[in-house]
């Protein structure tokens, strides 16, 4: 009997606990919206009634008018045009790559294997700036010795390979710990079929990792389209930068109107939202199959 | 029957034809040129320059200089120990601060309170944004004309106050804006997380009458041993790397030097300096501890 009472009394306090911690996640789940839903608010009111009128001031106009200065003045479209040139290309050859290198590694016993691994790992662990200086010399000498000086720098095909050259330790890795799951008895048949290594690959292997593929594709893209510190060190013309690296000089050329750059900055963030809105399993497993390893 | 089976054996070792010895090479040898040539040997190569003066034009201009670099950054480099300072800030605030509240803010969500689904998704956002909207972000935020600027009382552009160019403050307001993001991205993993943790646990630990600091103490948080690394690895590491968000709030100005700024503004322009070699081979050893406990971790299996 007193066991009952005592049960209603604990869960009771349970009840009171979980409302005020539900309170003040709701109250700081608001805060967290704060900045991104006043940078929308900034966006949709003309810049005059900011100047005229406070900050706080009733918007004369509510519209999306900045949004059409953005995309006429900004060139916000070319510069969003560049960031998927470089993200598509970049996402497919890394992941094309990591998926070779997950193959080899967990399907054939080489004495490397597992230095292979280490060594990509450790390469996609590395402070980019480590590599920046003879990088960018490289860039320009392998560019002078074809007779063009923009052949790698200032070029997408540079950046995008620096893309693929660092996140491939990610890919291979996340690969492999997943292919380690699909029993070897697989391979195994393949093999006994006389299938060549190439169609071991490509007809029985590739098509089981449709899951981490689809997981990093959605995850990668959206680490490349934020990527910021080589697309201003590796891409000097203004028409070929990337919108992240693009924002920072249109924030210096528009400071004194932040309503277009507010508009601007919603645009960028645009692809990023609606991939993780869309594809927020594939975003989650993709940070996750790396992390919890499988 | 024996040899048949040894036949098999010798087939399947035999498998590899010439065809199939030039797909393995290619399989593995395309991939690693391009990790090898694009990574690791730049990276080696920043580590010989870090000896040398050089204003990166031409390679017969460089000239040996010993370990003369590193003394000017220990002896005559103010802005050294500044980033020190601010790197070992950020850390610390990740650490004790940030990394802690997405962490229980998981725990928290994880126990499927009302409207869970919708907070999960509004910790996430930051986590997509790149650092340079986020920078832009909060410029709107705390730059004259800004919403916290109106809030305190400074509505008007003219008579706004400073706070990046603040000194007393600008530190915890650049950790607060980082923390916007590394809060929901630990969120995040950590959730994934605990989800994998058996929920009788837990309701066994209820029943035996264990608070909840004792459960989450005694029975969440061991069974999160590999994830807890992993957290723990991207913590340091996250406060190692930042550069983004510094970039855009301050450009060049090193107004809140960092490790990651002193190099860039070292060696990005016309005349470089290998002191940027020299700040890039520091950060780089400062990172060694926590890839090498990471590698540790997540091959310890296959090692042993």
């Amino acid at each position: 009997m007193s066991g009952i009472v005592q049960d209603k009394k604990y869960r009771d306090r349970q009840k009171r606990k979980d409302f005020f911690i539900t309170v003040f996640i709701a109250i700081f789940a608001f805060i967290w919206m704060v900045p991104l839903l006043w940078t929308f608010f900034t966006s949709l009111r003309p810049y005059s009634d900011v100047i005229q009128n406070g900050v706080f001031s009733k918007p004369s106009s509510i519209g999306i008018q900045n949004y059409i200065n953005a995309y006429d003045r900004m060139e916000i479209w070319e510069y969003l045009s560049n960031s998927f040139i470089v993200a598509i290309p970049a996402v497919v050859l890394t992941l094309f790559f990591g998926s070779l290198m997950a193959f080899v590694v967990t399907r054939y016993s080489f004495k490397f294997n597992l230095y292979l691994l280490l060594l990509f790992t450790a390469g996609n662990l590395l402070p980019v700036q480590l590599v920046y200086a003879p990088l960018f010399k490289m860039y320009i000498w392998i560019g002078e010795l074809f007779g063009n000086r923009n052949l790698l720098y200032d070029s997408f095909i540079g950046l995008i390979l620096v893309h693929v050259a660092l996140q491939m330790g990610f890919a291979t890795f996340v690969m492999s710990s997943y292919m380690k799951t699909i029993p070897k008895e697989i391979s195994e048949s393949a093999l006994l079929d006389g299938a060549s290594v190439f169609r071991h690959y490509w007809n029985v292997i590739l098509p089981l990792l449709r899951p981490p593929l689809a997981a990093l594709s959605v995850l990668m893209t959206t680490w490349i389209y934020n990527e910021f510190f080589w697309a201003i060190v590796l891409i000097k013309s203004d028409s070929k930068r990337p919108i992240t690296s693009a924002l920072g000089r249109l924030q210096g050329e528009f400071v004194t109107d932040f309503n277009l750059l507010a508009a601007g900055a919603i645009m960028a963030a645009l692809p990023t939202l609606i991939i993780f809105f869309i594809l927020k399993r594939q975003f989650v497993s993709g940070l996750t199959l790396g992390s919890t390893k499988g | 029957m024996t040899t048949t089976a040894a036949s098999t054996k010798t087939r399947r070792r035999r498998a590899f034809t010439r065809g199939d010895k030039f797909t393995l090479s290619m399989f593995l040898g395309v991939p690693t040129f391009l990790h090898v040539v694009w990574v690791w040997i730049p990276a080696i190569a920043t580590i010989g320059l870090s000896f040398t003066y050089w204003n990166g034009v031409s390679l017969s201009n460089i000239r040996w200089a010993g370990l003369a670099n590193y003394d000017t950054i220990f002896t005559a480099a103010p802005q050294f120990y500044d980033a020190l300072r601010n790197n070992t800030y950020w850390l610390l605030w990740f650490t004790f601060i940030a990394t802690p509240l997405g962490v229980l803010l998981a725990y928290q969500i994880d126990r499927k309170i009302r409207g869970s689904k919708i907070y999960e998704s509004v910790y996430y956002i930051p986590v997509v944004l790149s650092l340079a909207v986020i920078g832009i972000i909060w410029k709107f935020m705390l730059g004259p004309g800004g919403l916290v600027q109106a809030l305190l009382g400074y509505p008007e552009i003219e008579r706004a106050i400073p706070i990046f160019s603040n000194y007393d403050i600008n530190t915890y307001v650049i950790l607060g804006i980082a923390s916007w993001r590394h809060i929901g991205y630990i969120m995040l993993l950590y959730l994934a997380g605990l989800k994998s943790v058996d929920p009788s646990l837990r309701e066994a630990a209820a029943i035996d009458g264990a608070t909840e600091w004792q459960t989450f103490r005694k029975v969440v948080f061991p069974a999160m041993k590999p994830v807890n690394t992993i957290i723990i690895v991207i913590t340091v590491i996250e406060s190692l790397r930042a550069f983004d968000l510094i970039y855009i709030i301050y450009g060049t100005s090193t107004g809140w030097p960092i490790l990651g700024m002193l190099v860039f503004v070292n060696i990005y322009g016309q005349a470089a300096s290998m002191l940027g070699a020299a700040y890039a081979v520091i950060l780089f050893l400062l990172s060694i501890i926590p890839i090498v406990f990471y590698l540790r971790t997540v091959f310890k299996d296959d090692v042993a």
